[in-house]
């Protein structure tokens, strides 16, 4: 790649929300990273209360990890449709992708009220404390994304919408991909290691 | 539009240079607090069995002397070096997102704001700047330390967005031929501290709100007594508090780097090197956390295994000495101001670090911890460290920022008196220590040989304190008769010596194109067959201007309404359950000001 070809493409405003979404998404690593230890040095000090073998429903939460993978596909739908420019096909990608989000979320706060139900809380063990916690860290990065799912899809019906409007749908995709890859780690360490 | 002046102009400039003066303005008000609360301290300590502050007075001023040192006074005052000079250093126009920097300044101001509100609502936070479990963590009904968690979480949220911002900067808005090993050394050092923060301070982040959810929840994080472990803490706290540690005197490395080549007349000595050793005290600055825990009972292990990573990390350090001595040796010298701060932050600096390399040595830090010795220790790293590092900038670049140089005969009494003072204060601490003089106990008894030494810091502290009142003095002189600095006052050998002083709003009229490292230094000098730098005829540094049309960021009060809003918040957080309100109000304007955000144009009408 020449110099000037190299430039052109470093002050192109787009690149450069890019490469700034790249470097949050690093430090959101960390921020996850640290809730999984506290989980993995908590996961069997269950005190008196229930231990993940006897609360966890792994069907029912491979079913929601799937709905929420499947997300990502719309999402990559939508980030496809910008390319073409059919704004109208962008529009049902994103509100499908945020209707699964928010179905994984009702799946959420579904599964908690069965573990509360069942004895476990945020006070009751060190385990369930770090277990809430990191999923409604987790849960909550879904909401925004949800939130900016939808705020994308109603900011292309203004007059304000730009010709690079498809850089929008690039970042979010970006937070929303990251956000399902940090799930498919949880579903992982917590559920599947847990039982 | 408004002028240019005015309380409405500040609070919604996006222009980095006004931010960087923003910064450096709260930094030394925050200066001033914390080193009243020193000398609090010091005046407590004078004579055995003080009477001047209550073991509980005592306990909130080492807390908050610490905690506003570090996040109040340092840390904005390199965000605000590196805000000013980062972008004109590498030949941009300004930072990658302007209005978020903003966010970033009125997000850090609302956080010092409300840490040091709590004075007045109760009592400061005094358990310590680590705020240990389950210290921390005990009598939810005392809030003193839910205002130091959340403080400590408003803080960090600002420094990770104005790092993605200067990572951002750097990755992206180089100006032509500004390649990386091009970047002057003090750019290196603050893109080197923005990837510290955006990976230290999440882990601290989530250890706050553990802190701050076991206080107010009830949750077990770290409470031995409902199965959690108080230990975890200190490893969450020490992985982001030992790259902190750099995170503090990184900034002052990059400044010295630049300081010691101009008033020597030489490039920095083996250049790559400085660059890559500070590349590698940021890795390495990861891996030695667990020696502020050898009395922790890790085992013998883990106690050898970060023995060794400690003692290996002084080796880019000392690489570092080595290469400013020999940027210094054989050059010519000129000991203005700026060169005697930068020389004193080698002077005092090696002597903290071989005081650090002790603590590497895990027996002997046994005997040290929690003793006057390491508190000599850090002071000489972080004072004579980082503080006499960043008043060196200081001195360096005032005549940039303002147009008018510091007066040098005031400026050399300022360094004088603080270089005395400093070792006056800091140097017996280590006799006081190894004496065994325990910190964070207010009072000694009388009898135990502690009574002279402790006078005698006490006595230094004081003249630390006349030494700033000196600089204070030497501003004020300056802005009322200061001598004009002209562009470029040090012949100095990076680009913001090549515009004018104050800079245009705009920086650069043209961007240059650079073409070597020290570029500004090769468009003034060339050299002869022996070396000597020589002069080039005035014609051939001029630089071409034509004037082109310039997009500046427009004024913008979203940020700081967003900041506001989290202010807010914060402080009904403290005070749960009825407090849950005054959260919802914050967060309504808050998401007002983000949605405002979202929808205002960019740029105003084209400059010039």
């Amino acid at each position: 790649m020449s110099a000037a070809v190299h430039e052109e493409h470093a002050h192109d405003p787009a690149h450069i929300r890019k490469v700034a979404m790249w470097v949050f998404l690093g430090s959101e690593c960390l921020l996850f990273g640290t809730l999984i230890s506290t989980f993995l040095l908590y996961r069997t000090r269950t005190g008196d209360g229930p231990t993940a073998a006897e609360i966890f429903d792994i069907p029912f939460t491979s079913i929601s990890s799937f709905i929420l993978l499947m997300s990502s596909l719309t999402m990559v739908l939508a980030h496809h449709s910008t390319g073409r420019k059919d704004w109208r096909q962008m529009r049902v990608w994103l509100v499908a992708t945020a209707l699964l989000g928010m179905t994984f979320l009702a799946g959420q706060v579904f599964e908690f009220t069965g573990f509360v139900e069942e004895g476990l809380t945020v006070t009751t063990s060190p385990f369930g404390s770090s277990f809430f916690v990191l999923t409604s860290f987790h849960g909550t990065h879904v909401a925004v994304g949800v939130l900016m799912l939808l705020v994308t899809a109603l900011m292309s019906y203004t007059g304000r919408w730009r010709p690079d409007a498809g850089m929008d749908v690039e970042l979010v995709g970006l937070y929303w991909h990251f956000v399902d890859i940090v799930w498919i780690v949880i579903f992982t360490v917590v559920y599947l290691l847990g039982v | 539009m408004t002028g240019n002046r005015g309380l409405w102009h500040w609070l919604t400039t996006t222009d980095h240079k006004k931010i960087g003066k923003l910064y450096g303005v709260t930094a030394l008000a925050f200066f001033v607090v914390g080193g009243v609360e020193a000398l609090l301290i010091r005046l407590q300590l004078a004579t055995p069995n003080g009477e001047i502050l209550s073991a509980d007075a005592y306990n909130q001023m080492f807390t908050m002397h610490a905690t506003t040192m570090v996040f109040l006074v340092v840390m904005p005052a390199a965000a605000a070096l590196t805000n000013y000079f980062l972008p004109i250093l590498i030949g941009a126009r300004d930072v990658a997102f302007p209005r978020l920097n903003a966010l970033s300044y009125w997000i850090f101001l609302f956080g010092g704001l409300f840490l040091t509100l709590s004075f007045f609502v109760g009592g400061a936070p005094d358990g310590g700047w680590f705020g240990y479990a389950p210290l921390s963590t005990q009598v939810p009904e005392v809030v003193r330390m839910d205002y130091w968690a959340l403080g400590l979480l408003v803080l960090g949220l600002a420094s990770v967005l104005s790092s993605v911002n200067f990572i951002t900067t750097v990755l992206t808005l180089r100006a032509p031929g500004m390649t990386l090993m091009r970047m002057p050394v003090f750019a290196w050092m603050a893109t080197v501290v923005s990837f510290l923060l955006l990976f230290s301070l999440p882990i601290i982040t989530i250890g706050l709100l553990q802190v701050y959810l076991d206080r107010n929840l009830g949750t077990a994080f770290f409470s031995a007594a409902g199965g959690g472990d108080p230990i975890l803490w200190q490893h969450l706290f020490w992985l982001f508090g030992h790259p902190e540690v750099y995170v503090l005197v990184l900034p002052a490395m990059g400044i010295v780097s630049e300081v010691l080549p101009t008033f020597s007349r030489k490039p920095l000595f083996g250049r790559p090197f400085v660059i890559f050793s500070g590349i590698a005290i940021g890795f390495m600055g990861f891996g030695v956390w667990a020696h502020h825990m050898f009395t922790a009972g890790l085992g013998p292990v883990a106690e050898a295994a970060f023995a060794l990573t400690t003692m290996f990390i002084a080796v880019p350090t000392g690489v570092k000495i080595f290469n400013w001595l020999g940027t210094i040796w054989g050059g010519s010298l000129r000991l203005k101001t700026p060169m005697l701060f930068s020389l004193g932050f080698i002077f005092l600096f090696v002597i903290g670090g071989l005081s650090g390399v002790t603590h590497s040595i895990a027996p002997a830090d046994s005997q040290q911890h929690d003793t006057y010795y390491v508190v000599a220790h850090f002071h000489y790293v972080l004072f004579g460290g980082a503080v006499f590092g960043l008043f060196s900038g200081v001195y360096y670049w005032w005549p940039k920022v303002t147009g008018k140089l510091l007066n040098e005969r005031i400026g050399k009494l300022h360094f004088w008196l603080m270089f005395i003072g400093m070792n006056l204060t800091f140097a017996p601490m280590h006799i006081l220590g190894l004496n065994g003089m325990p910190r964070r106990t207010y009072r000694y008894a009388e009898g135990l040989g502690l009574d002279l030494w402790n006078l005698v810091a006490t006595v230094g502290s004081f003249t630390i304190a006349a030494s700033v009142a000196v600089f204070f003095w030497n501003a004020y002189r300056t802005a009322k008769r200061g001598e004009v600095a002209g562009n470029d006052p040090w012949d100095g050998r990076t680009l913001e010596w090549s515009i004018s002083s104050p800079p245009p709003e705009h920086n650069f009229d043209v961007v240059p194109v650079v073409h070597s490292e020290d570029d500004f230094w090769h468009r003034k000098y060339t050299e002869d067959a022996s070396g000597n730098a020589i002069p080039l005829a005035a014609s051939a540094q001029a630089d071409p201007g034509h004037p082109e049309t310039i997009h500046l960021p427009s004024p913008s009060y979203y940020p700081v309404l967003s900041a506001a809003g989290i202010f807010v918040m914060v402080v009904g957080l403290v005070y749960l359950p009825w407090g849950l309100s005054v959260v919802g109000g914050g967060a309504v304007v808050t998401l007002w000001g983000l949605f405002g955000w979202s929808m205002e144009p960019l740029t105003r009408e084209d400059h010039g």
